[in-house]
């Protein structure tokens, strides 16, 4: 009975595997600062080759690439237009233990290297504040952690990456191999293609733990200078409270960190997610006020010493899930700009009493010493200091955020494009002196426009 | 730690084996990934190997070249480390609509769900019972449960699959073949990309934790997600006035 079955095998009309139309859905995606919605056609390819046919694909006018959404503002959205989305492309291609070096696909999460590599002694680079964010993020926006001044950005680890063009054919960019193109990938907003794969160094380790140092800084010269005093830390990151002001202005507590000799238990990794938007008001000025004080005063005076996992250290708010959903429906912004030590004092004193005068209630602003520049053209990280702080999406945010970014541009600092939803195109203009060259070198990519973002769009990039 | 065993998953490139294939991993058993498209088998079974230190490797497979599953299965004990057990995770779900209009759509549906499984797993048996048993696990489908307008035809091969799994059960179950049928609700794949959203979705990630701790668990036939089991009696029992009057 089978036998004749098999003789009458598919006719040739029919698909056969890849061949297959990729398939797209309607989504609106959000930034994680949830500020709006943008509907697009959407396709989650799961394997290269329905990769391409997205790519070819004539759907939306132009495609941006999404990795886990972690950006805040619109890098990863495109509204009216099309997303791909590489959540899927997540496998771990080849590691080399001699040398470290991993081989993995875009959609891989800084998550799953820490739970793959970490028990054998190996860190991810570069690790941002959030474990969820993917390889391809990684790579799109030059991520630095918090140990840039001596580690430097995410693009500084990167040996070679393989990237997918708008013509559907795939090359191989490292520093020797059209390194413009290379460097205009790194930083390059998803906008020059879809990385499909890449050789990345870890960072050995000698075990899972770091020894934390806390300690409280009473104001924002006191904070630069501890700062100045940590230049050797392996790790260093500064917590402000921004509501804070008049002589305590900037106060807040430095964390140094060092990699600790012995193995702490792995936290457990189940999370608990914020089941719904908070109700708009939950966050006021007294709430977030009370909070930030008890924050600083939870270490005490004389400063206190721990060994930690380094998930706790390097990604606080992963525990829980969801967290964006505090500022309630009509989501935040994130600022966060970078200052050149010289200007840092007086710049970051009049950021914050711009933010403290706006009352927008923040919860804690993130300071930290930068020293390196970043890999790429469009690479955000500059030696200075840089601050990062939420402001809510409410009455008043659109003139603070324009405020912030003239006191930036004033004290010849730039802002950050991954938390970014407000940057007009003469701020990026300034703050990007190499835009032109990115500009020349995506045209060559990618001469028919096919990757386009709604932050693009906005910046006057196209 | 038990000795290896090895997880044969046919349909080894589909979002579901996939997910499997990493719960079988973690547990520290050996992997075959059995599928059309080496080189992105090859790169899932590098995956594996990597994350979790255990033999994987790929291997082509096609249901319908019902002339090559004798090689096949050759082939998948000559790989396998310890006792070979499979996992049924190949399938395809063209729309009602495209069936209708091109019915060789629907004849190569089911030469795939249903007669490329029911060969392969057939051609398996020998080497199942000749091993002193082994787990067979079939995604089977709520689908094949009471077909209903939207997609009856994928239903039916899905419930043709479900009883032909049953008289395989029973026929080798004194040789220690133990046969899982899961009775699978929506799962968010690629198969299922392209539709509306649909209740109850499962992850892939969270679909094959669960099949494999039941898989640990015994045979017979399982409703995956659980919350599948009373949604289907509900569905099953209600009487055809009103179930033809929904927009199922
Ligand atoms: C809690 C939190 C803390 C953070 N802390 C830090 C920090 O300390 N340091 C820091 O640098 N950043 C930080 N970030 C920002 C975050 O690291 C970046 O936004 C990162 O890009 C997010 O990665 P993603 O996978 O979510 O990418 P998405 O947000 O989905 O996309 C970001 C950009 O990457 C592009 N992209 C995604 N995948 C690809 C691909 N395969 N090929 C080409 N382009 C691609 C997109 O087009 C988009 O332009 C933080 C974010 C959060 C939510
Ligand atoms: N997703 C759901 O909601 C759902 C619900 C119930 C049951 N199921 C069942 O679960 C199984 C897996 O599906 P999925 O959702 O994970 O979708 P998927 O990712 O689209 O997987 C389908 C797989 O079937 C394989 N396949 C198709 N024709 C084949 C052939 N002739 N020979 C060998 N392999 C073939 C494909 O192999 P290639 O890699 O070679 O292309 C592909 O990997 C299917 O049996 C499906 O019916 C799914």
């Amino acid at each position: 009975m089978l036998v004749p079955l098999a003789l009458r095998l598919v006719p040739p009309a029919l698909p056969t595997p890849g061949e297959a139309a990729p398939a797209w859905r309607k989504l609106s995606l959000q930034g994680w600062g949830r500020l709006g919605r943008a509907p697009c056609q959407a396709a989650r390819p799961e394997r290269l080759r329905d990769l391409r046919a997205v790519v070819l694909a004539d759907v939306g006018r132009n495609l941006v690439p999404h990795g886990a959404g972690r950006s805040y503002g619109d890098a990863a959205l495109n509204g009216g237009g099309a997303a791909v989305l590489t959540t899927r492309l997540d496998r771990m291609l080849g590691f080399d233990a001699t040398t470290g070096v991993l081989v993995a696909e875009p959609g891989v999460s800084f998550a799953d290297i820490i739970r793959t590599f970490l028990p054998r002694g190996w860190l991810p680079p570069t690790p941002p504040g959030t474990a969820f964010a993917t390889l391809g993020g990684a790579v799109a926006h030059d991520v630095h952690g918090k140990n840039q001044h001596l580690a430097g950005c995410f693009g500084h680890h990167v040996e070679w990456l393989d990237l997918m063009l708008a013509d559907g054919s795939t090359r191989r960019l490292s520093p020797s191999e059209d390194a413009a193109a290379f460097h205009a990938t790194l930083g390059g907003l998803g906008l020059t293609g879809v990385v499909t794969a890449l050789a990345l160094r870890l960072l050995p380790v000698p075990s899972n733990a770091l020894l934390v140092r806390r300690q409280r800084i009473a104001g924002l010269d006191a904070f630069l200078e501890a700062f100045g005093a940590a230049r050797q830390a392996s790790w260093a990151v500064g917590w402000i409270d921004a509501l804070a002001g008049g002589a305590a202005l900037g106060r807040g507590i430095l964390e140094v960190a060092e990699p600790a000799p012995q193995h702490l238990p792995p936290p457990p990794e189940a999370q608990r997610n914020l089941p719904f938007d908070a109700p708009g008001c939950l966050l006021n000025r007294f709430s977030v006020r009370a909070f930030n004080a008890a924050y600083w005063r939870r270490v005490p005076a004389a400063g206190d010493a721990q060994p930690m996992h380094y998930g706790r250290f390097l990604f606080p708010l992963d525990g829980i899930g969801q967290w964006n959903r505090l500022y309630g429906r009509r989501g935040f912004h994130q600022f966060q700009c970078v200052l050149p030590e010289a200007e840092a004092p007086r710049g970051l004193r009049l950021l914050l009493e711009a933010v403290g005068q706006a009352g927008a209630a923040s919860f804690l602003a993130v300071l930290k010493w930068m020293g390196r520049d970043g890999a790429g053209l469009l690479s955000f990280a500059r030696p200075g200091f840089t601050l990062a702080l939420d402001i809510p999406a409410r009455a008043g945010a659109g003139a603070l955020l324009r405020r912030l970014e003239r006191l930036t541009l004033d004290h010849g600092g730039r802002v950050y494009l991954a938390k970014d939803s407000t940057l007009s195109p003469a701020g990026m203009a300034a703050m990007y002196p190499r835009l032109a060259e990115f500009q020349a070198i995506r045209a060559r990519l990618d001469p028919g426009g096919r990757f386009s973002s709604d932050m693009s769009r906005r910046l006057g990039l196209g | 730690m038990p000795p290896r065993e090895t997880w044969l998953v046919l349909g080894g490139g589909s979002s579901i084996g996939r997910a499997f294939a990493r719960q079988a991993a973690a547990a520290g058993q050996g992997v075959l990934l059995a599928g059309r498209e080496a080189a992105e088998l090859e790169r899932s079974a590098a995956d594996l190997r990597l994350r979790h230190g255990v033999p994987a490797s790929a291997m082509l497979f096609d249901a319908l070249d019902l002339a090559g599953h004798a090689a096949f299965v050759r082939a998948a004990a000559a790989l396998a480390e310890g006792r070979l057990h499979v996992l049924l995770a190949f399938g395809t779900m063209p729309s009602q609509a495209a069936c209708e209009a091109r019915p060789e759509l629907a004849r190569a549906m089911v030469e795939t769900n249903l007669t490329g499984a029911a060969a392969v797993l057939t051609a398996l048996a020998p080497l199942l019972r000749g091993q002193g048993g082994g787990t067979v696990v079939a995604l089977g489908s709520v689908a094949g449960e009471r077909g209903r307008p939207r997609n009856h035809l994928y239903g039916a091969t899905k419930a043709a699959l479900h009883t032909f799994l049953q008289g395989y059960a029973a026929r080798h179950a004194r040789h220690r073949v133990r046969v899982l049928t899961l009775l699978a609700g929506p799962v968010d794949t690629a198969l299922t990309w392209p539709l509306p959203r649909l209740p109850f979705m499962a992850s892939p990630q969270g679909f094959a934790a669960a099949a494999w701790r039941r898989a640990q668990r015994g045979s017979g036939q399982a409703h995956l997600p659980g919350i599948w089991a009373p949604v289907m009696a509900v569905i099953r029992a209600l009487p055809n006035r009103i179930f033809n009057r929904l927009d199922l």
